[in-house]
């Protein structure tokens, strides 16, 4: 059929962009010197691996130190996300339009709109270049996206179940660790892995709030590129989407579902 | 407890950090680029630093730079994306593998996208390597300047390649809770595909398009990394001007640097609103 042939080659076609990128990103990491005009390398070497793995070069300090300020990015996202997101989605109260559009603003608004004063405010705290700091900042955008799930989550949730348990004699806490926790948690763990990786992407707030001091990945990739070393640059940037791309393993089956909560949270 | 303190202390912490942090700072952004700092003793507010800004050449160049870079990947963006999830929502071979690409590249930073797209179509990248092997040049020099080019053509193919999914995505959702009995309806009343798309799916489709373009254009108007690596040095992006003029030595810069992260959050926050209404009014969620 001619309409299946098109839709073949057009699907070749996006496969083919959306992948080219990480073409040179692979090659470049096992060049040996790839001169212009060689289309492909003329030696490979795993020299930039090595040194890129290696305790002296510091990619991987970097790698958990990321991860690190990642993690805890999440854990304080979800205690405080989660409570936010049930009273979006359980809750009609006056003002929730502008409440609503206050927690998912920061999200959606240029990190630099916000930068310079987030640096005022918190060099009068003495929380620039820190850890800490750059975890408080880094809430700025993935709090708004883990109370978007979270209310996504929340909105299919019954809470005829919590008061069963209630009236069956369970405390708040019981309830909570017995029946509204397990109901959430796989929305949560999703929404979690998610905001970890909005951490793990940052790039601007961990500059301007670390200033320099907090070296996570992108700013250590940056100055491989700048510098020209292509080869670490490269090998740097493959380790840099690891993560994201086991967080995708992890949760292959649960995405479709992951993008409707998405596109529900947009709808609010 | 009554329904309105419970409310209350569910949305407290949340309302705290990020109001403290969020309005906290977009405020004291607002103050600065009014040069209102007592302590340097300026307490009277004034224009000066949007007068000195928007007087500057290199201002307007910026900002012209900028909302091309996010029109241009905006429209190629939506417009790919859409074909994107109607090509995904059939069944044909390879259907999986694409899907997982179009996810796959949603977790990848932006960053290391843009240092692949430079390795690409640099005048020393594969595609100027390919050109020469074709004779088409002799030297890096002869191959079109595709990055650090003022057109921010690099740019703006970063954009498409990274955003697309992410529209691709948000269209396969609403998709999914549209359903495809819409349509059968209008071709079962004798409407061609073309007008069953046109008339039916499109405009079922339209908010959740024009929020998640509204999103792309946001970003891609004030996003900093992806124009340090790929831009040219003039003229720069409105934030790689915005950042620079903020961490110049000359602090009387400041201000200026206040001012364009101000005019940055306005055509943000105009965006968000834009995006905001359009699902508010419509969309597969207010059926």
């Amino acid at each position: 059929m001619r309409g299946e042939r098109w839709r073949l080659i057009a699907g070749v076609a996006l496969a083919a962009w959306l992948i080219l990128p990480f073409l040179p990103l692979a090659i470049w990491s096992v060049a040996h010197g790839w001169r212009f005009p060689d289309l492909l390398p003329q030696e490979l070497s795993s020299k930039a691996w090595a040194y890129a793995l290696s305790a002296r070069a510091g990619v991987l300090d970097s790698f958990a130190l990321t991860a690190g300020i990642a993690l805890a990015t999440t854990c304080l996202a979800a205690l405080i996300g989660v409570p936010a997101g049930r009273a979006l989605a359980l809750y009609q109260f006056r003002g929730k339009g502008l409440v609503t559009l206050l927690l998912l603003a920061p999200a959606m608004l240029p990190s630099l709109a916000v930068v310079f004063g987030l640096h005022g405010v918190f060099l009068r705290l003495g929380l620039t270049g820190t850890v800490s700091g750059v975890i408080l900042a880094h809430l700025v955008p993935v709090l708004p996206y883990m109370t978007l799930v979270m209310a996504a989550v929340f909105s299919g949730f019954d809470t005829d179940f919590e008061a069963q348990a209630r009236s069956l004699g369970a405390t708040s806490l019981q309830t909570f660790r017995t029946v509204t926790f397990p109901a959430i948690l796989p929305g949560l763990l999703t929404g979690a892995l998610f905001a970890f990786l909005v951490s793990w992407s940052q790039y601007l707030l961990t500059l301007a709030i670390g200033g320099g001091r907090v070296q996570t990945l992108p700013l250590l990739l940056f100055s491989q590129s700048s510098a020209g070393r292509n080869d670490l640059t490269a090998a740097i940037a493959l380790l840099y989407i690891l993560p994201g791309l086991l967080i995708l393993i992890v949760t292959a089956r649960q995405v479709t579902g992951r993008g409707a909560a998405l596109a529900r949270g947009l709808g609010g | 407890m009554t329904d309105r303190r419970r409310i209350f202390l569910l949305l407290a912490p949340a309302l705290l950090i990020l109001g403290g942090l969020f309005l906290g700072g977009l405020g004291l952004t607002v103050l600065r680029s009014l040069r209102y700092m007592p302590a340097l003793g300026l307490t009277v507010p004034d224009l000066s630093a949007y007068r000195a800004v928007f007087a500057s050449p290199g201002f307007l160049a910026s900002l012209t730079l900028s909302l091309w870079i996010a029109t241009a990947s905006t429209l190629i963006a939506a417009s790919l994306a859409l074909g994107a999830a109607l090509l995904l929502r059939q069944s044909f071979p390879g259907r999986s593998v694409i899907s997982f690409l179009v996810q796959l590249n949603l977790t990848v930073p932006h960053i290391v996208g843009a240092i692949g797209i430079l390795y690409l179509f640099s005048q020393s990248g594969a595609f100027a390597r390919l050109a020469h092997a074709a004779g088409l040049i002799a030297a890096p020099g002869e191959f079109p300047a595709l990055t650090h080019d003022s057109f921010a053509i690099g740019i703006i193919l970063l954009y498409v390649w990274k955003e697309l999914p992410f529209i691709t995505l948000v269209l396969l959702a609403n998709l999914q809770g549209i359903g495809e009995d819409y349509e059968s309806v209008a071709r079962s009343l004798g409407a061609t595909r073309w007008q069953s798309f046109r008339h039916v799916l499109l405009p079922l489709l339209a908010p959740g398009l024009i929020a998640a373009s509204a999103l792309v254009f946001a970003f891609a108007f004030g996003a900093y990394e992806v124009p340090l690596v790929l831009g040219a040095s003039s003229p720069k992006a409105l934030p790689v001007l915005a950042w620079q003029a903020y961490t110049d030595t000359d602090l009387s810069t400041r201000p200026k640097a206040m001012a364009m992260a101000v005019v940055i959050a306005g055509i943000g926050l105009g965006l968000l609103l834009l995006g905001f209404r359009t699902l508010r009014r419509g969309g597969p969620n207010a059926r």
